[in-house]
């Protein structure tokens, strides 16, 4: 029965090419212009650690006090140095780090070419466990590492790539910042977006891949500075590197995994209880007014997903629902025009239950034809707005077999909704009435 | 002609009158909204950042193995050598002037804090005025292009030099008009002395300058996006930048030669693709996100306008065919063909301005809606208006074709069957 549906609804369409081709385009139109939007959308509000993310917690410390506070009272969202120090030395979390953006210059002892400058953090070793950072050679490095300031890196495949040829460089050299480094890693592609372990220097969204990892006590002992943003509530009482660690200006991302609820409210204790410590010390004079938040609630709370994007992707459904209405009134115009042939196969005994079936076939056809047409579309507008978009949004949005599908589906049931209305009035001929007004 | 039998007709298709009417309605509302979208971005982007931006390039690079800055033999090293790579740049004959700078408008690097009339005061208190600062030497005015409207520019001798980390703060700096208006409204701020980030050492007005926009863009810069500071000072850092205003014309040619110039003065730095930008990419670099809204709401505006009117032609044809018979009859008993384009022209202005005048309130709605959620101004009332008088215009300019070929129909139908 089916397939003698769905020829009637070929003969169909095809005897009003006109109406059966603007109703196939807008839903067209309107499906890939949401998909488009959502491409981006889907990019940017991803969740950048799926498996481990609600483990994942960022503490924020209220050291500035009230007048430091942004408007809806929250504490700055990075730490200073004293303070990350201060918990990475309590380490009362499972496995936890501190870290800072650096952009050393780069270069092979002895090579002749021009150093590069890279972008990189300064992280202790449980970062690289505690973000499941995959590794193509070698490893992170070994806790006594931290310790004794060891001059070791973790760098990416990229600058392996450069390098050293791609080839294995574990336990190479490399020349940082004018110090020798061991190699001790290379990481195998890793370029999580959003850029959850720091927010703070990239807004969310890096075009910039991290080159080199080194210890983040290494990095404090030879003066290697911050690269990433600075937030002072008063300028630091003393000059240089070591004014800056002292004072009270937040430039240090950090991160703790804690498994259970229990660990959870256990650490929110224990910074309440450290808040209260340096309050009584008087280096405070405020309650304490911390925050713990899992790695999804951190990203929401700065706003990471561009507000551009939401609206762009409301406006796009906007255009879907305006488009389905359209086809609704096309629809409507199309099966009420064949109200004789519907009252002559009713009259023969066709039951409602198969005018509604031959119909919402019609229907889904016309869907299924958008939606073909929507994935060229969608190609085509996925294409185009890494024209328009800013280089970091625009590199993440793609295409791919979920989204095809997704547009496939989200035209056909559209269409076949659209298609309800004008079915339920088309089921609702009256026999008698049209043949004898013929 | 009377409305009446229009309407009689009108209730005999509620349903596809509906459907237009809804259409128009959401149409509208979406339409105004991305246009006041569009509108906002297009002004954003044309806001003037104060200098002359032709002819303008920065330049950024970084030393390798040079001091880190932190004791006073590392500072004079820097500042040596930042000395240098300026008087080889100003020495080149296709550059008319250049002066080491921290940043610029639109750059994405920016140095803010807070100037207060009181000592020592924290610097995100209420009532401070924030700032950006720029640091750059006594050519930074000329190179950048401002107009001085009050004091004077800096000189050699006001210049200094230190370190990144070192917070001393200047004796004296010029600041934009926005902020000597706000910290001496209807005096003159030149001579007059105020303090930086909390500083209790006091810092003199020297000079006025009409406009500065700070760098960044970003909606936290919304608040103080002309209040800048210029300092007298050379930072020293492992890093630094120099704005360089080349001579008309041979932009293209100075830009070319700094690379190997500053390779051949020290080959010790590190250069990159962005190290040497003109202007006009760090203008399209910074509104990128705005044109592409705009664009996109641009496109999304002419797909559902398209698709209204091609919804509104599909609709009326098929009206137009059911009434054949009627259109036929009206015509023998004596109508002429521009009254019955007149009743589909009117009929469609009846449903367009009952849609358009429920998508106003959509409009204001949606537009509640979207300043409630997001950074959104409310929507002026003309843009509603003008959406109003655009759709009706729409639904005129789509009922014609169908509305044309009613007027054809020849009055001989009436005698034909179905």
């Amino acid at each position: 029965m089916f397939s003698y549906y769905l020829e009637l609804a070929l003969r169909s369409l095809k005897r009003s090419p006109g109406l059966t081709l603007l109703m196939v385009l807008a839903i067209g139109f309107g499906v890939s212009a949401s998909m488009t939007t959502y491409s981006v959308f889907r990019a940017v509000s991803g969740d950048p650690i799926p498996w481990k993310s609600s483990q994942l917690f960022v503490p924020q410390i209220d050291m500035w006090g009230p007048d430091g506070r942004s408007a809806d009272g929250e504490p700055p969202n990075a730490l200073d140095y004293v303070d990350a120090v201060a918990l990475m030395r309590d380490h009362r979390a499972k496995l936890q780090s501190a870290s800072y953006r650096i952009a050393p210059p780069v270069q092979v002892p002895g090579s002749r070419r021009h150093p590069i400058s890279v972008s990189g953090h300064a992280v202790y070793s449980e970062f690289f466990p505690m973000l499941d950072v995959p590794f193509q050679y070698g490893s992170g490095w070994a806790v006594d590492a931290d310790t004794n300031q060891a001059a070791v890196v973790v760098i990416s495949g990229k600058l392996n790539q450069e390098m050293f040829d791609g080839k294995n460089s574990v336990g190479k050299t490399l020349d940082i910042h004018g110090k020798d480094y061991q190699v001790v890693g290379v990481l195998a592609k890793w370029d999580p977006q959003p850029r959850f372990y720091d927010v703070v220097d990239t807004g969310g969204f890096d075009t910039n891949s991290d080159d080199v990892f080194i210890p983040f006590t290494r990095a404090i002992a030879v003066n290697l500075s911050n690269a990433g943003n600075t937030s002072c509530n008063s300028n630091p009482a003393e000059p240089g590197f070591v004014g800056m660690q002292r004072s009270t200006c937040t430039w240090i991302e950090y991160m703790a995994e804690l498994d259970s609820a229990a660990a959870v409210q256990k650490y929110r204790d224990y910074l309440n209880g450290y808040a209260l410590a340096q309050k009584n010390a008087g280096r405070f004079n405020w309650s304490p007014n911390n925050r713990l938040r899992d790695v999804p609630a951190f990203l929401d709370s700065q706003h990471v997903v561009p507000s551009d994007t939401k609206v762009s992707l409301m406006v796009a459904l906007g255009l879907l629902i305006v488009c389905l209405v359209n086809t609704v009134g096309l629809l409507l115009a199309k099966f009420l025009r064949r109200s004789s042939e519907i009252g002559v196969r009713r009259a023969l005994g066709a039951p409602q239950a198969a005018i509604y079936a031959q119909f919402l076939t019609e229907a889904g056809i016309v869907g299924l034809a958008g939606g073909v047409v929507g994935l060229v579309f969608t190609g085509v507008g996925v294409f185009s707005v890494g024209l328009v978009l800013p280089k970091d949004i625009a590199a993440l949005a793609h295409v791919n077999f979920s989204l095809l599908l997704l547009t496939l589906v989200i035209a056909v049931v559209s269409a076949v909704l659209a298609g309800l209305y004008p079915t339920f009035r088309a089921s609702r001929v009256q026999p008698a009435w049209q043949l004898k007004s013929n | 002609m009377t409305t009446h039998p229009i309407l009689a007709a009108l209730r005999k298709h509620k349903a596809g009158v509906v459907l237009i009417a809804l259409q128009i309605a959401l149409t509208l509302a979406i339409v105004c909204n991305a246009i006041f979208i569009i509108g906002q971005r297009i002004e954003r982007v044309h806001r003037v950042t104060g200098i002359d931006e032709s002819n303008l390039f920065l330049v950024t690079q970084q030393w390798v193995g040079a001091p880190d800055g932190d004791d006073a033999a590392g500072v004079a090293k820097l500042d040596n050598m930042q000395r240098e790579d300026l008087a080889a740049l100003r020495n080149l004959p296709d550059v008319a002037s250049v002066a080491p700078i921290n940043s610029l408008p639109l750059l994405n690097s920016s140095w803010n804090g807070a100037i207060s009339l009181k000592p020592g005061s924290e610097m995100r208190k209420g009532g401070n005025t924030r700032t950006t600062f720029y640091f750059g030497d006594e050519q930074m005015l000329s190179t950048l292009g401002v107009r001085l409207v009050a004091g004077r520019a800096f000189t050699v001798a006001d210049v200094q030099h230190r370190s990144m980390h070192d917070q001393t703060e200047p004796t004296v700096v010029i600041v934009t008009k926005p902020i000597a208006d706000k910290l001496f409204p209807g005096g003159s701020a030149v001579g007059k002395a105020m303090y930086l980030d909390g500083s209790t050492v006091p810092t003199t007005i020297i000079g006025v300058i009409e406009r500065l926009q700070v760098p960044g863009t970003g909606s936290w810069t919304n608040t103080f996006a002309y209040n800048a500071t210029l300092e007298p000072l050379r930072i020293d850092a492992n890093y630094s930048r120099y704005v360089v205003r080349a001579k008309p014309g041979r932009m293209e040619a100075a830009m070319k030669a700094m690379p190997s110039l500053l390779y051949k003065i020290n080959p010790m730095r590190v250069l990159d693709d962005d190290s040497v930008k003109s202007f006009a990419d760090i203008r399209a670099a910074a509104y990128r996100a705005d044109v592409g809204m705009a664009i996109l709401m641009g496109v999304v505006c002419l797909v559902l306008l398209g698709v209204t009117a091609a919804g509104i032609v599909g609709l009326t044809s098929f009206w137009v065919g059911q009434r054949h018979r009627q259109i036929g009859v009206r015509r023998a008993l004596g109508a002429r063909k521009i009254d019955i384009l007149h009743y589909f022209q009117i009929e469609n202005l009846m449903i367009a301005g009952a849609g358009a005048l429920i998508g106003v309130a959509l409009a204001v709605g949606l537009n509640a809606w979207l300043m409630k959620h997001f950074e959104m101004d409310r929507i002026p009332v003309v843009y509603v208006l003008v959406g109003l008088v655009a759709l009706v215009a729409l639904g005129q300019a789509a009922v014609f074709v169908p509305a044309r070929r009613a007027s054809n129909v020849s009055p001989i139908e009436a005698t034909r069957a179905v």
